[in-house]
């Protein structure tokens, strides 16, 4: 099955917050997060995100998958950055201060390196909170806090379903490409690109054909037993709210409000320690 | 009766919007509370809309036509909701895997009372009772694929038991389910119906297997009509089941072959009641006598060696332990045991779709351990149950000629080895048409004919006949039957214990990854104890040659079985 996200159940602080509570603390990451370019608001986020990791006892080890993908993510994306716009940081913070001379066009300008900083800062700290949120959060009870913070319960079932039918249709997959390369298609690592593609496609019909039908009795069988009778549902798995899950609530909408005001203190959301 | 039916057909007509014709013509049925009621009829016969018209999925799922009326519980179906409905009748469909919608086994229970928003604490509670009247309530947290097809089955009953329904529908639950755990479904069912008196709708065709439970009344459909409406003794004793395509019950074939007067015995209903007079015992045992014994005799060279296979997932989940066994040239052979216990695995392995992790696979005295899939696939060919997992082409002449593209031959010679395939599988008149048109017997077809048109000299079919009514399945059978005779070994893998009697002279049984038996079909049949332990479910034929005092059941079985074959070729 797929390992590279899943839900790591455990016994902690983290875990014991209601979905609703996580997806409330997982946006306000993400809008601070996405709206900021201040330094300070970023340093504290990213300390926050530090502290709820290790509250959380998930250790590196079990997503080391996704901290591996992100450590080369975030060099490459370093990288380029610099290689295309080179100046881009200069012309953003509004001065130049010259650090090395490289090749042609390519200095090394604090700015540059301040803007880069900040940039990692962002991945940094929104990839963690991802990865918390889904190995913290039961994928059962996920469907329902979207339902909880007001997203319609047919919208958010679907989420719960494609959960529940991925590994099916992985394993169909699976017996399709299999059943296929007995007869001639082949789709190992000896045989061109191209050719791979094209017979990835044959698989697609039979793995299409099988998903509808699947999907044809699915629904039947969720109309028989009610689905979609009444405008609301209730949710077997849904957490009550406690005093921590109101706490964190509130926390979150004092970080958000405080966080998007020092941003837009200097009538832009940079924070500039080049300005003398 | 003097009871008002809880469910009542009257002048009923329902016709598919697709459809030409009317599915269901001039229903007249009454169902009284309490009644357990099995229907059955050939595909096509219209019992799977009977039920869906009773359960609301007609007309609000699949739209048509209706004419007449039909009452549920005291309501006009046509004039009601699916979800009104739902409260009333409950229904548990063929395959349990695809019904499970919940992540776990107490949000599938609980499905029903969320969408009726049930308070949690309500919730919780009902739900665990529910379990419990299914006795599942150990393995609440369970994922769907932590469990076996048997309890799916029962968080499938559990889950419509919650909505303190009525009446209960099941179609077709035995389709996907090994024999012992079928037999322990049909006493659930039993069980459930006198704990909850609710009113229960069987729809089946394997009747033998529901008759081991006491039955009120069978309904038998043909296209689209009721053509018997009676209790299980007067239906046994007609030949009504033979004339419309459904196999009776394999011991009362017996008498009758026997000469033993149906009409005299009692209890021809249940094989656990039923009593045989001196005179039918005497008569069994006469008939017995005269019949030549069988000898079966492949003094063929093996085809197909496994020695020592291992084979374990990543991970470290082992599924097949220390497996060897022989095959010979033109056997035709079943794997049998229960789900689970590494027959398809197997079957993978040989295929090489899963890596053994050790031992040898030798065919024709050629070690291919190491061979590729598509090396072995032009030797050993594989069949998947689903036929729409296989079709990858549109029509029906390029899916056959599909895995000769890379064989190097011209393209004359590949049409001229599809037609002639084709022509083998009966399928030569439809050779340009869409595969859409086709139905799921001959879409089987299509996908054994592009397995058999590159030539294997093995084939192995994984559940060929599941879902089939006798007729199909006589048809597809019979069809691998001349495929054997031409000489190709085909190895099957299989619930029915029926094929594996009449079709197939060995059986390998598997139970938790060891291969625990290696004999003839009736042999294993006739074995109580490897029943047992394999989850099969011993034949009747065992029990009336015990019944009779049959000191050699195994040969009454043989006997039994060359009959059969003689009564098929006479037809013919």
């Amino acid at each position: 099955m797929n390992k590279v996200l899943n839900y790591i159940p455990k016994d902690s602080f983290i875990h014991r917050l209601s979905g609703t509570t996580k997806l409330v603390i997982f946006l306000t990451f993400s809008i601070l997060c996405g709206a900021s370019f201040d330094t300070r608001v970023l340093i504290a986020l990213f300390i926050l995100s530090v502290i709820g990791f290790l509250l959380s006892k998930i250790s590196l080890r079990e997503i080391r998958v996704m901290t591996t993908f992100l450590a080369v993510f975030l060099t490459l994306n370093f990288i380029l950055l610099f290689i295309f716009n080179p100046e881009y940081g200069c012309e953003l913070y509004g001065s130049r201060t010259v650090v090395a001379h490289l090749w042609g066009r390519y200095y090394i300008t604090l700015e540059q390196l301040f803007y880069q900083f900040n940039v990692v800062l962002k991945y940094v700290i929104g990839f963690p909170i991802a990865i918390l949120f889904i190995s913290t959060t039961n994928p059962s009870e996920f469907a329902a806090s979207l339902n909880s913070i007001g997203i319609p319960y047919k919208a958010s079932y679907s989420v719960s379903l494609a959960l529940r039918y991925i590994p099916d249709i992985q394993k169909d997959y699976h017996e399709i490409s299999q059943s296929q390369e007995a007869r001639g298609v082949a789709l190992g690592k000896d045989v061109r690109f191209t050719e791979r593609i094209k017979n990835s496609i044959k698989i697609l019909m039979p793995l299409v054909l099988t998903s509808l039908s699947r999907i044809d009795e699915i629904s039947n069988s969720m109309q028989l037993r009610s689905f979609g009778k009444k405008k609301k549902r209730t949710w077997y798995v849904l957490k009550k709210m406690t005093a921590a899950d109101y706490a964190m609530i509130v926390f979150c909408a004092v970080i958000l409000i405080g966080g998007l005001i020092i941003t837009n203190q200097g009538g832009n959301n940079l924070y500039n320690p080049f300005v003398r | 009766m003097d009871k008002k039916p809880i469910i009542s057909f009257k002048n009923f007509s329902f016709q598919y919007n697709a459809q030409k014709q009317p599915t269901l013509k001039n229903i007249n049925l009454d169902i009284y509370p309490g009644e357990k009621i099995l229907v059955c009829g050939a595909s096509g016969s219209g019992k799977s809309t009977l039920g869906n018209c009773i359960n609301g999925l007609i007309p609000f799922s699949f739209n048509g036509k209706i004419e007449g009326s039909l009452v549920v519980d005291g309501i006009e179906t046509k004039n009601s909701s699916i979800f009104e409905l739902s409260t009333r009748v409950g229904t548990v469909l063929q395959d349990p895997d695809r019904q499970f919608v919940g992540l776990t086994v107490a949000e599938d229970i609980a499905f029903a009372l969320e969408n009726d928003c049930v308070e949690q604490s309500e919730l919780i509670r009902q739900t665990f009772l529910s379990a419990q009247t299914v006795n599942i309530q150990d393995h609440l947290n369970k994922a769907p694929f932590d469990l076996s097809g048997g309890q799916k089955q029962r968080v499938s009953m559990a889950g419509v038991l919650v909505d303190k329904v009525k009446i209960l529908l099941f179609d077709e639950p035995l389709a996907n389910l090994d024999p012992a755990t079928g037999k322990s479904a049909i006493e659930l069912i039993e069980k459930i119906k006198n704990d909850t008196d609710t009113t229960v709708l069987i729809i089946e065709h394997r009747i033998e297997d529901v008759m081991w439970e006491r039955v009120d009344r069978i309904i038998l459909m043909d296209e689209g009509i009721i053509v018997a409406d009676m209790n299980p003794q007067q239906m046994l004793k007609s030949s009504l089941l033979r004339d419309y395509g459904i196999r009776e019950p394999l011991y009362l074939t017996s008498l009758k072959y026997a000469g033993v007067d149906i009409n005299g015995v009692r209890n021809i209903d249940n094989i656990r009641y039923l009593e045989l007079s001196e005179t039918d015992r005497s008569t069994v045992n006469r008939w017995f006598q005269e019949q030549d014994k069988p000898v079966r005799k492949n003094d063929n060279d093996y085809i197909l060696e496994v020695d020592g296979l291992n084979f374990a997932y990543e991970g470290g989940h082992q599924v097949l332990f220390d497996v060897s066994f022989k095959i010979k040239k033109g056997e035709m052979l079943a794997i049998v045991g229960t789900n689970g216990a590494g027959k398809s695995t197997l079957c993978k392995v040989i295929c090489n779709f899963e890596k053994a992790s050790q031992g040898k696979i030798v065919f024709d005295h050629e070690d291919i351990t190491e061979k590729t899939i598509r090396a072995r696939a032009k030797h050993i060919g594989y069949v998947m149950q689903n036929p729409n997992q296989m079709i990858s082409q549109t029509m029906i002449y390029d899916e056959v000629a599909m895995g000769l593209a890379h064989s190097g031959l011209s393209e004359d010679e590949i049409r001229e080895k599809v037609f002639e395939m084709l022509k083998v599988c009966g399928l030569y008149e439809f050779r340009n048409w869409p595969i859409s048109a086709l139905s799921f017997g001959q879409k089987k077809r299509v996908t054994i004919a592009s397995i058999l048109v590159m030539g294997p000299q093995i084939i192995i079919l994984d559940e060929p006949t599941a879902g089939q009514d006798y007729r199909h399945y006589t048809e597809i059978m019979e069809f691998l039957k001349s495929m054997n005779s031409r000489g190709i070994t085909v190895i099957m893998i299989t619930h029915d214990m029926h094929l594996m009697l009449e079709y197939t002279d060995r059986a390998l049984v598997f139970s938790k990854g060891h291969l625990i038996a290696d004999e003839s079909s009736s042999a294993v049949l006739c074995d109580p104890e490897l029943v047992r332990e394999a989850s099969l479910k011993e034949t009747s034929l065992f029990n009336i040659a015990e019944m009779c005092g049959i000191d050699d059941p195994v040969e009454f079985v043989d006997c039994f079985i060359e009959c059969e074959k003689k009564g098929r070729e006479s037809d013919e």
